[in-house]
C-alpha cells in the first residue's frame, strides 16, 4: 500500500513541488506519467526515501517515510525496496553474479548465493553469469538489472523508464517481465515513464504528474 | 567488512594499469625509507658493537679517522707502524686499563691476519666454536666468516699474502696451520684471521734478514701497527690522547668521536636517500589521491546504486577508503621485500669486498613505520575522495541521461 497525503517537496534552488493525494490498495500497480522536469523523478525519490519531504505525509507498505532516521532509511530501502533505474547502473569492474552480489555487500549481509542462482536462472541469465556488464545488450542488461532489484525480496519495485531506448517488442517484453515479477514477488510496481506504451500494456492505477489527481491508466490510454 | 575488502579489491583491479602504477610508487618510496632504516640501523649497531671496549687506538701519525677505520673496523690501510717500546709506554700509563696491540701487514684471500693477543679475543668477548686458541707463532684461529669463505677447517695449513689486498706475493715458507674456528659474532672479528703477534714479525723478519747481524737488528726495532687502548678512568679521555699525541710518532684517534664523526657523514647519505623516499611517497600519494577521485567520479552511478541498495553513506565512503588501504598494504609487503632484497645486494656487494656486515634477513622494530606510513598516506589520499563518495547525491542517479 502506498498512502500520499498533502506531500511537497522544496528544491534547493527554491521552488516547492506538491503532490496530489494518493491512496493506491495493495496488490495494485503504480504509474507515474508526465513529461521531463514534471517531478517524476522527485517523487521516486522521495518513494525511495532518498529526498526528505517538506511537508506532508508519504506511506510506503506501512512504513512513513518522513519518521526514519537516516540510518533507518538506508535499512528500510536495502530490504524494502527494489529499484530499476533508466540508466541500469551495472558495475562494470564486476561480472554479472557480481553485481547481483551488490545488494547484500551494500547491506553488510552475507551474500545468498542459492538466490542469486534462483534469479539467474530464472531470468535466463545463467550463462552470462561470469560476463561483464559491456559484453551484454540492452535487454540482457535490464534483465540483471531487473534480477539485482528482486534479490532482497523487496516489498516495493520501483523502475523510472524502463522502456527508454528499447523498440516495441523489448519494451513489451521488458514490462511484462516486471509485471511478471511484481507479481510473483508480491511486491507493488512503481513505474515512471512517459512512453505512451506503457500506460496501454501496464494495469493498474495512473499517476499523471500534470494533473493533481489520480486517473486510471485506461483514461491516460486516451 | 570482508565482503566490501572484497569488492575494493575488484574495484582497484578494474583499473590495472593506473593501480599498478600507484602501488610502484607507493612501493618504491617505501623500499627506500626501509633500505635506509635497515642499513644504517645495521650500520651503527655493528660500528657500536666493533668498539666494544675499545676507548682509544694508538697508531703512527696520520689521520685518526684512517687509524680507527683501520684498527678498530679493518677497512683502511694503517698509517704505519709505532715502536713496540710504546706499548710498554702505554702499559705504563696509570689511566690505561688495559692495551692490546695489533699488526697487520698480510692478508688470507682477502681477509687480514692479525696478529695480537689473547686480549684481543677478550675485548670482544669471542668463543672458539672449535679448535684452541694459539699457543705458538704461526698458529691461527680463523673468523666465522673468514673461515666459511675460504673453506678452511682445523688442521689446513696456509700461507699469507703479503699486503691487505688480494694481489700481494705468498709468504710461502712460512705456512699457518689453522689451530681454532670462532664463533660467529656479527662483527669485525668475523672477517680476521688471528695469530700470535709474534708470527708476524717472523713472517717478516725471515723475508727481510739476510744474515744474523741483520737479523739482530730487525728484532731490536720490533713495531706493532697499532695498540687499542681501554681507559682505567674517565679521565682519561682527556689526558691520554693529549699524552699520545705529544710524543714523537704517534697519533691518538678516540673510536667514539670518529665514528660520531663517521656516521654523520653516513648520515648525509641516507637523509639524501630518505628524501628521495619522501618524494616518492609524495608523489605516490598524490597519484592515489587523484586515482581515487577519478574513480569516484567514473563510478559515480555504482556509488549511488549502492546506496540505492541500502547501503549507508559511510560504507561507499569505506569502499573508497579501502581502495587505498588494498594499495597500503600491498606496497607496505612489496615496498619491504624490496627494502630488504636491495639492503641484501648491499651486504653481498660488503661482504665481497670484507667490508662491512650488512643483512637482508635483519629487521628493525623502526620497520613498523613502513606499513604505519604507508596506511596513513592511503588514508590521507582517500580521504577527500572518500568524502565525495559520502556525500554523493543519490537523486542524480534517478535523473535520465542527458
Amino acid at each position: 500500500m502506498i498512502e500520499l497525503q498533502g506531500l511537497r517537496y522544496r528544491y534547493a534552488q527554491g521552488p516547492e513541488i506538491a503532490f496530489a493525494d494518493l491512496v493506491l490498495p495493495p496488490g495494485k500497480g503504480l504509474l507515474l506519467r508526465g513529461v521531463s522536469g514534471s517531478g517524476k523523478s522527485t517523487l521516486l525519490a522521495l518513494m525511495a526515501g532518498l529526498l526528505s519531504a517538506s511537508a506532508g505525509r508519504l506511506l510506503m507498505a506501512g512504513t512513513e517515510l518522513g519518521r526514519l532516521s537516516p540510518r533507518q532509511g538506508d535499512a528500510w530501502r536495502g530490504a524494502c525496496l527494489g529499484f530499476v533505474p533508466q540508466r541500469l547502473h551495472l558495475s562494470t569492474a564486476l561480472t554479472v553474479r557480481d553485481n547481483l552480489a551488490l545488494p547484500y555487500l551494500s547491506a553488510g549481509l552475507p551474500v545468498d548465493r542459492a538466490r542469486i542462482d534462483e534469479l539467474l536462472q530464472r531470468l535466463e541469465l545463467q550463462a552470462l553469469a561470469q560476463r561483464r556488464p559491456h559484453q551484454l545488450s540492452l535487454g540482457q542488461a535490464q534483465r540483471v538489472a531487473l534480477a539485482r532489484a528482486l534479490l532482497r525480496r523487496p516489498k516495493l519495485l520501483l523502475a523510472d523508464e524502463p522502456t527508454a531506448n528499447l523498440d516495441d517488442e523489448s519494451a513489451g517484453a521488458a514490462l511484462s517481465l516486471l509485471n511478471q515479477a511484481a507479481l510473483e514477488q508480491g511486491a507493488t510496481l512503481v513505474l515512471a515513464t512517459h512512453d505512451s506504451r506503457v500506460a496501454q500494456a501496464l494495469g493498474g492505477e495512473l499517476y499523471d504528474m500534470r494533473l493533481p489527481k489520480l486517473m486510471n491508466t485506461g483514461e491516460a490510454a486516451r | 567488512m570482508k565482503g566490501l575488502a572484497s569488492l575494493a579489491w575488484r574495484y582497484l583491479w578494474a583499473r590495472p594499469l593506473v593501480s599498478a602504477l600507484n602501488l610502484l610508487l607507493l612501493s618504491l618510496g617505501l623500499a627506500a625509507i626501509s633500505f635506509v632504516l635497515l642499513v644504517s640501523e645495521q650500520i651503527e649497531g655493528g660500528v657500536r658493537r666493533d668498539l666494544a671496549g675499545i676507548d682509544l687506538v694508538v697508531g703512527a701519525k696520520g689521520s685518526p679517522m684512517q687509524i680507527m677505520l683501520a684498527g678498530v673496523f679493518h677497512l683502511d690501510v694503517p698509517t704505519g707502524n709505532i715502536p713496540l717500546t710504546t706499548l710498554d709506554e702505554l702499559r705504563a700509563q696509570p689511566l690505561v686499563a688495559r692495551a692490546v696491540p695489533i699488526s697487520l701487514g698480510d692478508s688470507l684471500r682477502g681477509f687480514r691476519i692479525v696478529g695480537t693477543t689473547h686480549d684481543y679475543l677478550e675485548l670482544y668477548q669471542a668463543r672458539l666454536a672449535a679448535g684452541r686458541l694459539w699457543q705458538q707463532p704461526l698458529q691461527a684461529v680463523l673468523g666465522a666468516e673468514a673461515a666459511r669463505r675460504t673453506g678452511l677447517k682445523l688442521g689446513d695449513r696456509f700461507a699469507g699474502s703479503h699486503g691487505l689486498g688480494e694481489q700481494g706475493h705468498e709468504h710461502g715458507e712460512h705456512r699457518y696451520t689453522v689451530v681454532g674456528l670462532l664463533a660467529e659474532t656479527g662483527g669485525v672479528l668475523d672477517r680476521l684471521v688471528l695469530t700470535d703477534l709474534a708470527s708476524v714479525w717472523q713472517v717478516h723478519e725471515d723475508m727481510h734478514a739476510v744474515d744474523a747481524e741483520d737479523r739482530a737488528a730487525l728484532e731490536a726495532e720490533r713495531e706493532i701497527t697499532m695498540a687499542l687502548l681501554s681507559y682505567r678512568s674517565p679521565l682519561a679521555a682527556i689526558a691520554l690522547p693529549r699524552w699520545v699525541n705529544a710524543q714523537d710518532g704517534l697519533q691518538a684517534a678516540a673510536p667514539a668521536l670518529e665514528t660520531a664523526r663517521l656516521l654523520r657523514m653516513v648520515g648525509v647519505g641516507t637523509e639524501v636517500l630518505r628524501g628521495f623516499g619522501a618524494v616518492l611517497l609524495l608523489a605516490a600519494a598524490l597519484s592515489v589521491f587523484v586515482a581515487l577521485l577519478h574513480a569516484v567520479r567514473e563510478r559515480q552511478g555504482d556509488l549511488a546504486m549502492l546506496r540505492m541498495l541500502g547501503a549507508p553513506a559511510w560504507r561507499v565512503a569505506a569502499l573508497v577508503s579501502l581502495e587505498g588501504l588494498w594499495l597500503a598494504l600491498l606496497a607496505s609487503l612489496l615496498g619491504l621485500a624490496l627494502g630488504h632484497g636491495l639492503t641484501a645486494l648491499l651486504g653481498w656487494v660488503l661482504a665481497s669486498q670484507q667490508s662491512l656486515r650488512i643483512s637482508g634477513s635483519w629487521w628493525s622494530t623502526w620497520e613498523a613505520l613502513v606499513p604505519a606510513l604507508a596506511l596513513l598516506l592511503a588514508l590521507a589520499s582517500a580521504a577527500w575522495p572518500a568524502w565525495r563518495a559520502y556525500k554523493l547525491d543519490v537523486t542524480e542517479l534517478l535523473q535520465a541521461p542527458h
